[in-house]
């Protein structure tokens, strides 16, 4: 009866809208065989931790292309650890420049996915990071 | 976590502690037992448990996201069980009802645990029980319970709930009819969502005819605006008081609990039988019902036969 499915948390943080692509990632993620809790648009960083720790998630996929990641991603850091949940991995994604990706990886973001990465890549991402 | 800080964090209503026990149950790990052996019984026992249920679409989420609302206006630590189908194919879900739930996602008393059925068919999923009794001695109280989307059969939330409400709306067709023959017959209120849409009072009437005979009550709401979701709460949680004072409370709970301890056993074998069927390397070997009685039997030992 021990058959762990990973649970993740698909989060849309900020302002912007278009959740096009994190509804695509949500259900790539489904189709992997994962559970996905998705929180819908317009979301606080606090808000996004607190539904990670109610749901026990072994991770958090954040999305944002209105270009406030900077802002917005390391927030849901520092909510998470507040909530004495810093061990949940969190992954970004959204339309991120590179000198940006460095940024966030250094703050503790996992992973940052940009227009370019592959389903299969973003699935192998979540798996391992789920894994640990 | 560790297992003592879960069992600790619980009793003080830890939301953490209240989300690590489930995912404990859930995946089957080895130290649910010390949990669910250590939880408050007198909370669980006070606790009531409410079941929304209905077709997909008839605003059952949003029912129960103003549902919360409301018992939190009562000052009442509030639990939510919220349910969705496992994709038969992967094994992965989507849950969305977080969505409609996320303006209380800052009130600490408000608990909300999306889960998967996992292979369960029912409504429900295996450790949906276990959750509640969870939430409950965690301090929810009440302890919603949402179910997946529900057709004729998916009936179990009858036994899990004190009191379940079965939501319906006018559009959704003959998925109505369909319903009479199943769960109308046993839900213990009757909401018809959506009111202010044409052919809800026609609905209304329809179902009326059902309940009068059931001495049901029939409550109209419009979720998406809370309108008569007061109502509704008061009236659930009226019919659990009678339940309780009538001596039907217990009773109900008893075979709820009976039928548990099946429904576990049953899945705890499942993968010996799984295991035992597979045996002949699948080759064919006789009439299935034949051979399962036989393995059966041989779980049972000393001669005892299966008597059917």
């Amino acid at each position: 009866m021990a058959d762990k499915k990973y649970r993740v948390l698909i989060a849309k943080p900020g302002l912007d809208g278009h959740d096009r692509g994190a509804k695509c990632i949500a259900r790539a993620l489904r189709d992997a065989g994962f559970e996905v809790v998705y929180t819908g648009i317009r979301r606080s960083p606090e808000e996004i931790a607190v539904a990670a720790v109610q749901e026990d998630v072994d991770a958090v996929g954040l999305s944002s292309l209105s270009g406030a990641h900077l802002q917005l991603f390391p927030k849901v850091l520092e909510s998470l650890k507040k909530h004495d949940a810093a061990d949940i991995p969190v992954i970004g994604g959204g339309i991120v420049p590179d000198e940006d990706i460095a940024i966030l990886k250094e703050q503790g973001i996992q992973a940052v996915f940009t227009p370019g990465t592959s389903l299969a890549d973003i699935i192998t991402t979540f798996q391992s990071v789920c894994h640990k | 976590m560790d297992i003592d800080q879960i069992i600790d964090g619980v009793a003080r209503r830890n939301n953490r502690a209240i989300a690590k026990g489930i995912s404990l149950v859930e995946n089957g790990d080895e130290r649910t037992d010390r949990l669910l052996t250590s939880l408050d019984q007198s909370l669980i026992d006070e606790a009531v448990v409410l079941g929304i249920t209905g077709p997909p679409g008839a605003g059952k989420s949003t029912l129960t996201d103003k549902l919360v609302k409301t018992s939190r206006k009562l000052e009442k630590r509030i639990g939510v069980v919220a349910i969705d189908p496992s994709s038969p194919l992967t094994g992965g879900a989507i849950h969305g009802d977080r969505i409609r739930m996320m303006q209380h996602a800052l009130d600490t008393d408000v608990v909300v645990r999306s889960m998967a059925t996992r292979g369960r068919l029912g409504g429900l999923c295996a450790s949906a029980g276990a959750s509640v009794r969870i939430m409950a001695a965690g301090g929810c109280n009440p302890i919603i319970i949402e179910t997946v989307g529900v057709g004729q059969s998916e009936m179990d939330i009858i036994s899990l709930a004190d009191v379940t409400a079965l939501v319906s709306a006018p559009g959704l067709g003959d998925d109505i009819q369909a319903l009479k023959a199943g769960l109308l017959e046993v839900a213990d209120i009757m909401v018809v969502n959506k009111a202010d849409k044409p052919g809800a009072e026609m609905l209304a009437m329809e179902l009326s005819e059902v309940a009068r005979e059931k001495g049901r009550e029939v409550v109209k709401t419009v979720a998406s605006e809370g309108t008569g979701v007061e109502e509704l709460l008061q009236t659930m949680l009226s019919i659990f008081e009678q339940q309780k004072a009538s001596g039907e409370s217990r009773r109900r709970r008893r075979e709820a609990r009976e039928r548990e301890v099946v429904d576990w056993a049953l899945e705890m074998l499942r993968p010996v039988l799984r295991e035992r069927g597979a045996e002949d390397g699948g080759e064919y070997s006789g009439d299935p019902r034949v051979r399962a009685k036989a393995i059966v039997e041989g779980i049972l030992g000393d001669g005892e036969s299966v008597n059917q």
